[in-house]
């Protein structure tokens, strides 16, 4: 049996002895993770801001289809991408598959929703404000959704930080198609669900200790930056 | 000597061409005509009021007029022609609660400065223009939402007048400021008045409407009960919606 405090600590002396290993890791998962929030907000915010700020045919349906696959099951989404990217697949000549760019798609895949819907109802609010005056300008539709991201840039952090939230902890799609191979697609979720099974807690519970520690210090640094940001000059 | 300049400025105005024409326009809205078969003629030049109880549709009007709502019948004509994107670019507009971008003073009026293609060094010195006119240069780096009511007034129509419209737009500019900032609104449009822009404002107030109006359109119940040169109107007027409001009776759109 073991001890819950005897492997707290054990975790701890490992994050002390900070090693090549625990590196690789941690740098192999914010890469992956921020590479598909800076993707996913790349498509997602002005694919939101659209839907928002515009009405056209289809408007209706692609927001409920937005809502809906903000709650993709990302074991879905990983068999896809591996249907998509293996050998006999559509995209399989692109051998992309076990590569970090396997994950960043699937990640990509999943956030894009969370970010595109978010966005969306951020940007309908502030468009209900400004709609009548970009009309009165004769402001074309790129320069009403320019004006309407940047004027919601502060709530729009808060957007890319649930995206971030929900690709960081993400372990389903990035085990089928990153294969949790060592050295090479090894990140902090899929090592822990590996190590917990192999019965390695201490390393598990040291990398589940930093995933938190991420979490809380990325998201602390957003809302100080947001929070400055908005006292210094906007209200 | 102040009649004979009354008496002069519509009758120079009446030779203008039509800068703006409405055509038997109406608007109809959760199964109510909120705009009844409307037809009124806007004057290059002109300084036309428009007056009315809340609620007669004076609002609604500008927005037809300006081309932010669709009519449900009836046309607006721009230099005798649909209105085109010139039109739109012809106009500006003072709403009634004046939108401000969530950005400081300044960057308000870069934003309209840059949407009619105004960058770099000559947008510096324009923004700088707009601020000394209307008295904000002070305020500049300020979150534009946090203004007093009538700093945001004097931003909105110093906005509204950066690309140098023909046809201003005024929607009650005055109403909820004190005498000084009402005179500095008033000096605005008369400053842009003189400079050729055509007003279109609609007041409540009688003295504003003294000092500002040349034509005045009056509303009742989404119609238009009377028109004519200002003096006309509010010193004899015809209709009983006007008659009722000069007198200071109360006259409401369920008495018709
Ligand atoms: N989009 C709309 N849908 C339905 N009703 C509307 C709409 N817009 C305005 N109304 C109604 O039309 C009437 C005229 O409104 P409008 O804002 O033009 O009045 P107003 O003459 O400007 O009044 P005030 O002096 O109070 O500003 C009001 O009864 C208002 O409630
Ligand atoms: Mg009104």
């Amino acid at each position: 049996m073991f001890s819950f405090g005897d492997i707290m600590s054990e975790a701890f002396v490992l994050i002390l002895n900070w090693d090549r290993n625990l590196s690789e890791i941690v740098a192999l998962s914010l890469r992956v993770t921020l590479s598909a929030v800076f993707l996913s907000c790349l498509i997602g915010l002005p694919l939101g801001a659209l839907v928002g700020a515009f009405r056209f045919p289809g408007r209706g349906i692609l927001t409920v289809l937005l809502n809906a696959l903000m709650g993709l099951p990302p074991v879905v989404v990983g068999l896809f991408v591996y249907l998509m990217l293996s050998a006999s697949g559509p995209l399989g000549p692109l051998q992309l598959l076990y590569t970090p760019l396997a994950m960043i798609i699937a990640q990509t895949i999943l956030v894009t929703p969370i970010v595109a819907a978010l966005t969306k109802q951020v940007v309908e609010d502030l468009h209900g404000e400004y709609a009548e005056q970009f009309a009165s300008m004769g402001l074309r539709a790129y320069d009403r959704i320019a004006a309407l991201l940047w004027d919601a840039r502060y709530s729009l952090m808060t957007v890319a930080l649930a995206g971030f939230g929900r690709a960081v902890a993400e372990v389903g799609a990035v085990l089928i198609v990153g294969g949790n191979i060592n050295h090479v697609t090894r990140v902090m979720t899929t090592t822990i669900a590996l190590e917990t099974s192999k019965g390695n807690l201490e390393l598990a519970l040291a990398l589940g200790v930093l995933l938190l520690s991420i979490a809380v210090i990325v998201n602390a640094v957003v809302m100080a930056l947001r929070a400055s940001a908005v006292r210094a000059a906007y209200a | 000597m102040r009649d004979t300049v009354m008496d002069m400025i519509p009758a120079q105005v009446a030779t203008s061409a039509a800068l703006l024409e409405a055509r038997n326009l109406s608007f109809e809205a959760g199964g109510k005509r909120l705009i009844d078969g409307v037809s009124l003629t806007i004057r290059e030049g002109s300084r036309t009021l428009i007056m009315g109880a809340n609620g007669a549709g004076k609002s609604l009007l500008l927005r037809l007029l300006h081309g932010l709502l669709p009519p449900s019948a009836g046309q607006v004509l721009w230099r005798g022609a649909t209105p085109d994107h010139t039109a739109r670019r012809a106009q500006s507009m003072v709403f009634q609660r004046p939108v401000m971008l969530r950005r400081s003073v300044l960057a308000n009026l870069n934003f309209a400065l840059s949407m009619h293609g105004v960058r770099g060094a000559q947008r510096a010195t324009e923004a700088g223009r707009a601020l000394d006119m209307a008295g904000l240069t002070d305020l500049a780096r300020h979150p534009a939402r946090v203004l007093s009511g009538g700093e945001q007034q004097r931003l909105a129509l110093a906005r509204a007048l950066i690309g140098q419209p023909h046809l201003l737009f005024l929607d009650e500019p005055t109403s909820s400021l004190d005498p000084a900032s009402t005179q500095m609104i008033e000096s605005l449009i008369d400053a842009a008045h003189a400079r050729g822009v055509t007003i279109v404002m609609v007041t409540h107030d009688m003295g504003q409407a003294r000092r500002m109006g040349d034509e005045v359109i009056f509303l009742h119940a989404g119609q238009v009960a009377e028109t004519g040169p200002l003096d006309q109107v509010l010193r004899h007027p015809r209709s009983e919606a006007a008659r009722a409001w000069t007198e200071g009776r109360l006259y409401t759109n369920s008495t018709l």
